[in-house]
């Protein structure tokens, strides 16, 4: 008989445990919280306590300015909660802290992966694949066109694109948490030693990644440069929200980037008046959805968010037992 | 291929007009011949390869990937040589032979035939990389889609080898890609493409919106704007060849103009069929709906030519026997016009007469009486004016009537192309069949997919995934909560449509949030508006 894993219920606005009464990244603050990493829409303020990574952690005090009911979970640490469930937070590869959730109770094992990827970003530890009953994961590029390049040569791109226009800087519109800061290490890794510029809404999260003990190298805030000249030849990191607004006219000339997976879909690059697309995601592709549902290999496969019917249709066309979770208040267009 | 891709790629990302000039400009430079007329032809929708549909596309990606997860991806990226281009499994080993050139590529598309296209394409797509599988595809199946209209490419055709724009118009006509004697004249200096004693098609002279809010009427001619559809009938070298506005050849859609003309001229008109609709008393025309069921068709029957026959009311004389008369003022050439009607079948050309008005202020009292003639509006030509290709600020104006509103309430969306890709953005509205407090029911009496700007459309979309109650494939049902001022130029009764109308150029004019569902129109309102 097929097992109905009822210990764990799905919600609209999140995931409960139901025997320690614990919600995975709920949308409204709970008694318990677990959280996977650090993005809003995941790591909510106002929960009684909230379990998550240290460095999870650290990014909420800096976004809610208050720790308040903290309880840090390190990485492979098995937590006790009550009714008999044991929690153990497992690197997801996303950002600095992400992590995916192994829930284990009367002899079944869940895994919420949280927002993940599969590639190496210098900025965090890898994906980890672990065994289990149930994988509850994101699908959020989950369709077969969504085939990310290699990072280094969209990096490849962007650096081009600053060569062959001195006058110029290129203006990357990237999530302040996390795209951010790995933009900034890959652009290190190739070999870019200038200073990069930053919108302040980058600058505090960037001082808690060097913290963090991520070395991210020379970087200014715009609004210190003394004129546009300044900036002519660098690479200047905003939220995509800034793209287009006033405050992009400070800069000479800019060529307007976006790193977002998005950007493999031409017509989306278009609509955010995005020049130079630069496919650079912090989530599975298509083949590192179905690669890591073939890797982890569980009895059953949840979706949560992004493009479920594809994946399910995946699922089904592999012969694998899978459903849709339809929860709510997950926001993933800018990455 | 490669530097067509890039050049699509870059086209596709550049917003502003001047950059997308400076790009086309320069690959038309630098790219040898004849692989830059091949990719102007492209640009420009010059090319046609029978075997090669958008069918194709579909049918080839449905040998290699799941036709549930096709459908998915192709709805979501809203374009499908683009889903193709990224669905297109990589071959196993390195490609044997490099990308072709577009000019291979053109040669290999046109050899290929409905038996063959199925083995033959996938070896193409096989020898290039993504970007260069979107071109290829874009180019094979003709719709671009990507901002580049004809009148872009020839600018920057111009811009290019530095020749008036006007003499490339002028000399494009006529020509077949790859277009090796217009780039012998702008590159090499050679002579211009023979054009004499061919009926070529000569571009349109088109009007701004009136804006200012008066003109004088000692500088400008008023003329009624009718509602038909503005043709060019040319004859030259014993053949005759009907226009359309973007110089498709329509002569088979309408043989009975084309045989009527018998003097070489170049005209400028409004086609429409008899009726009794517009320009009453005088041998008058059918509103546009009638002209409708003869557009597009490539057979005319007898039965047709009878019930709806064609006749082009007369705005503009180009060229009349051998003599071009377009740098003359208006004034002058409407003489020669009205001198050649006599000579001209009563059948099927008549002249478009100037409004007689003392002044600006009765002009507009007769403009405001015209609502009812189904007359699209008033044209204002200045008197000196030239015949000048494209619009020209302050020669002519057309001054539309104001648009027919509507309140009605959104039923369904469903996702758009192009621009509006992956957005909720085209909208089936409909009105009331009765009394809603009564249980009246809505039937849909429109689509619109534009009106609103880029903001409005993000809100429209996430209302329209907030107020789906069912799906159907890619349409959505929304609750029926939403009111929409749907814009139009008229109504007509059909039969295609369950509530019995169908308007003419519907558009979102603005998003009533305010107002209840209940308080939209009724179908009785809008059957009232109907003129035909």
């Amino acid at each position: 008989m097929a097992r109905d894993f009822s210990w764990i219920r799905p919600e609209p606005w999140g995931i409960h445990v139901v025997p320690a009464d614990c919600w995975i990244d709920p949308a409204r603050p709970v008694d318990r919280a677990l959280v996977t990493h650090g993005h809003a829409d995941h790591a909510r303020g106002g929960h009684g306590r909230t379990f998550a990574t240290p460095e999870t952690l650290a990014i909420m005090k800096l976004r809610y300015a208050t720790d308040e009911g903290a309880v840090p979970t390190p990485y492979h640490e098995a937590v006790a909660l009550p009714g008999g469930v044991r929690a153990t937070w497992i690197p997801a590869g996303h950002v600095l802290g992400s992590a995916q959730i192994l829930l284990e109770h009367a002899g079944e094992r869940i895994i919420v992966t949280g927002d993940f990827k599969r590639r190496p970003d210098p900025t965090c530890l890898p994906f980890e694949v672990t065994p289990c009953d149930v994988l509850i994961t994101e699908a959020t590029f989950g369709l077969p066109v969504f085939r990310h390049p290699s990072s280094e040569q969209e990096i490849g791109k962007l650096l081009s694109a600053l060569a062959a226009n001195p006058q110029r800087c290129v203006l990357v519109g990237a999530y302040a948490l996390g795209k951010a800061q790995r933009l900034i290490a890959e652009l290190r890794r190739a070999g870019h030693n200038r200073t990069i510029w930053l919108h302040g809404a980058m600058e505090r999260m960037c001082a808690l990644y060097e913290e963090l003990g991520v070395s991210l190298g020379p970087l200014r805030l715009v609004s210190d440069a003394g004129d546009k000249d300044e900036l002519a030849g660098s690479v200047v990191i905003a939220p995509p929200s800034a793209l287009n607004d006033r405050w992009s006219r400070r800069l000479p000339d800019p060529i307007t980037a976006m790193a977002s997976g998005w950007m493999q879909v031409r017509q989306r690059a278009r609509q955010r008046m995005v020049e130079l697309p630069l496919v650079i995601s912090d989530h599975a592709d298509w083949d590192e959805l179905t690669q890591t549902v073939i890797d982890v290999n569980p009895a059953e496969t949840w979706i949560t968010h992004g493009r479920e019917e594809a994946m399910l249709r995946w699922c089904q066309l592999n012969q694998r037992r899978a459903r849709a979770l339809a929860l709510v208040g997950y926001e993933d267009e800018d990455d | 291929m490669e530097a067509f891709s890039a050049l699509l790629d870059a086209l596709v990302y550049t917003r502003s007009r001047n950059a997308k000039l400076k790009l086309l400009a320069d690959y038309l430079r630098d790219t040898p011949d004849p692989d830059r007329g091949w990719a102007l032809a492209a640009l420009t929708d010059g090319l046609d390869f029978p075997a090669v549909k958008s069918s194709t596309i579909r049918n080839l990606m449905s040998e290699r990937v799941d036709p549930v997860l096709w459908t998915l991806s192709r709805e979501y990226v809203g374009d499908s040589a683009e889903t193709a281009s990224l669905l297109w499994p990589g071959p196993d080993t390195a490609p044997a032979e490099p990308p072709p050139t577009v000019a291979e590529a053109v040669d290999a598309l046109s050899r290929m035939t409905r038996a063959n296209v199925m083995s033959e394409l996938p070896r193409l797509l096989d020898r290039l990389d993504g970007s260069g599988r979107y071109a290829l595809l874009k180019l094979a199946t003709g719709a671009m889609r990507i901002g580049i209209s004809a009148r872009l490419a020839k600018t920057a055709f111009a811009q290019a080898f530095d020749v008036p724009v006007e003499d490339v118009e002028e000399h494009w006509h006529g020509q077949q890609p790859p277009y090796a004697a217009l780039f012998d004249w702008a590159a090499h200096g050679a002579a211009p493409p023979d054009s004499e004693n061919l009926p070529l098609f000569r571009p349109f002279m088109l009007a701004h919106p009136l804006e200012q809010d008066e003109v004088s009427l000692t500088d400008y001619a008023a003329e009624w704007k009718w509602d038909g559809i503005r043709v060019q009938v040319v004859r030259a070298g014993g053949e005759t060849r009907v226009y359309s506005r973007s110089g498709d050849d329509i002569s088979g859609t309408f043989p009975e103009i084309a045989q009527a003309l018998d003097i070489d001229a170049v005209l400028d008109g409004e086609l429409l069929v008899r009726g009794s609709h517009q320009g009453g008393d005088k041998g008058g025309a059918a509103s546009f709906n009638a002209l409708q069921q003869r557009l597009g068709r490539k057979a005319v029957s007898k039965k047709m030519l009878a019930e709806a026959p064609a006749f082009v009311r007369l705005y503009d004389a180009l060229i009349v026997e051998g003599e071009d008369l377009r740098a003359l003022p208006w004034s002058e050439r409407r003489q020669s016009l009205e001198a050649l009607i006599p000579r001209l079948d009563p059948e099927r050309f008549d002249i478009s007469e100037v409004i007689e008005a003392a002044d600006f202020a009765a002009l507009t009292a007769i403009r405001e009486r015209a609502r009812d003639d189904a007359i699209e509006g008033v044209m204002l030509k200045h008197r000196d004016s030239p015949y000048v290709a494209g619009r020209k600020t302050g020669l002519w104006y057309k001054w539309k009537r104001d648009p027919l509103l509507i309140d009605c309430v959104l039923m369904y969306a469903q996702r758009g192309s192009g621009k509006r890709s992956s957005f909720y953005s085209d909208y089936t509205f409909g009105c009331w069949d009765g009394d809603p407090d009564a249980g009246a029911e809505l039937l849909p009496v429109g689509k619109a997919y534009f009106g609103f700007t880029d903001e409005e459309l993000k809100w429209l979309d996430r209302y329209v995934r907030n107020h789906t109650v069912d799906r159907f494939g890619p349409v959505r049902e929304t609750d029926k909560s939403l009111v929409f001022e749907v814009a139009f130029d008229s109504v007509h009764a059909s039969k295609r449509h369950k509530s019995g109308l169908a308007m003419r150029f519907p558009r979102i004019s603005r998003i009533r949030a305010d107002k209840p569902a209940h308080e939209a129109d009724h179908i009785a309102t809008l059957q009232a508006m109907i003129r035909d």
